[in-house]
């Protein structure tokens, strides 16, 4: 099964994003996992010769928004704290609480967008159909996404932004 | 090219995916706009220092139950976990219409399950280690244990038959709780390995969670709501794996119960 193997090749992928749209660890694992079972269990589904990449993270975007409707949050120490020892140096945490903080107060659909883009460096047209939403909705998103990301982390905001629709 | 440049010109510009005449035409644009350029400057930082924060996720190697789900792919609905299932239900009962509700679900509020689950663990560290008095009321009497603690709690209370799991009932007791008793019921393995099921009455009815991981010192707990009822099922003797399948059993015998 080529798709199992590449499948397996993208967990890191699939943490790396997760992490970051959830804030915390275990979380992030907790939704990896729910996405792999549900990938495995929808393989049939899955048309050969297209993107696997995005239809997985498909798959785990339709999971997310379930689980945010289904779940309640959890306290990010809670769970983070017995792995804390694991993370790199103080300072790294440091940035990575400070983004986390700010990430986690974008807006959901604003969030998915920036860090599909940013991380995954998704081009515009696979976030368009990874996220099913027109490209001119993916463009305004990444825009309110990366103004409201710089003002929440202290970078002065442009002063008069034109917002272009 | 003498398309006005606009906001998602920018935006790929920041991306670094214009094409060449594109780019060049971006860069006049924004050299005789110095604010903008800053803005589009800071959005490149930006993007670094997100890459920069998690990209380490991609060097670290992949937790084994993440790697154990890919493994055993053939049984895969075996080791779902209900957290799987309940989004999966969702998923199915509910695919249009989530856009509109987004918005108000990133709420974050500090969960009071948390202070349950620390609660059940307190408890099952508690009582566990109790050789001679480990229940108010032994396993013998169970109708007896059962009625008791339905009527104390206002709910019927079943105690989930764990005995093909090797898990026997010792018995149980009630407790205070934040907000009205508790009661636990204990389970012992053949070679003395403990665990206790902890549930209250839960006040909002019809919330279903997926299941939760929490620590406490060596106690793990695995944590749940299913409608009137929440649940932290605790246990300092079994690995994680252990515990997520007998959080499976149990909540598989008292679903919607």
């Amino acid at each position: 099964m080529d798709e199992a193997k590449r499948l397996v090749e993208l967990i890191p992928r699939l943490r790396r994003y997760a992490r970051a749209l959830v804030g915390e660890r275990a979380t992030a694992d907790d939704l990896v996992q729910d996405t792999l079972e549900r990938a495995w269990a929808k393989l049939h589904l899955y048309r050969r010769g297209t993107d696997l990449r995005a239809w997985l993270f498909t798959v785990m975007h339709n999971v997310h928004v379930n689980r945010v409707r289904a779940t309640r949050p959890v306290d990010p120490l809670e769970d983070e704290m017995p792995e804390l020892a694991q993370r790199g140096t103080q300072a790294d945490a440091l940035l990575v609480r400070d983004l986390d903080r700010a990430i986690a107060r974008l807006p959901a659909d604003q969030r998915a967008v920036l860090l599909l883009v940013t991380l995954e460096e998704m081009s515009y047209e696979e976030v368009a159909r990874t996220l099913g939403i027109p490209i001119g909705t993916v463009m305004s998103r990444l825009s309110r996404a990366r103004e409201k990301l710089r003002a929440l982390l202290g970078e002065p905001p442009s002063a008069k932004l034109k917002l272009v629709k | 090219m003498n398309d006005p440049i606009n906001e998602a010109d920018l935006q790929a510009y920041a991306d670094g995916r214009l094409s060449e005449e594109r780019r060049k035409a971006v860069e006049a644009w924004l050299a005789a706009r110095p604010e903008e350029g800053e803005r589009i400057a800071a959005y490149r930082r930006l993007a670094a220092e997100v890459r920069a924060a998690y990209d380490t996720m991609l060097s670290e190697p992949v937790p084994p139950r993440l790697a154990q789900v890919a493994a055993r792919r053939p049984q895969w609905r075996r080791v779902a976990a209900v957290a799987g299932w309940i989004a999966v239900g969702i998923a199915i009962g509910a695919p249009a219409g989530w856009q509109a509700r987004q918005e108000r679900t990133v709420v974050q509020a500090v969960p009071e399950t948390t202070i349950f689950a620390r609660r059940a663990a307190i408890a099952h560290a508690t009582y566990s280690p109790e050789v001679r008095h480990p229940v108010e009321v032994g396993a013998d009497d169970e109708q007896h244990l059962v009625n008791w603690l339905s009527k104390r709690l206002g709910i019927k209370v079943r105690a989930p038959k764990l005995d093909d799991a090797g898990m026997s009932l010792v018995g149980g007791r009630l407790l205070p709780g934040e907000n009205g008793p508790v009661a636990q019921f204990m389970y012992q393995s053949q070679n003395g390995r403990r665990l206790t099921l902890y549930l209250r009455t839960e006040a909002s009815h019809n919330r279903e969670t997926a299941f939760r991981y929490a620590r406490e010192n060596n106690v793990g707990v695995f944590y749940w709501i299913d409608r009137d009822c929440a649940y932290a099922l605790a246990s300092a003797d079994v690995s994680k794996e252990e515990l997520l399948r007998l959080a499976n059993l149990v909540y598989k015998q008292l679903e919607g119960s």
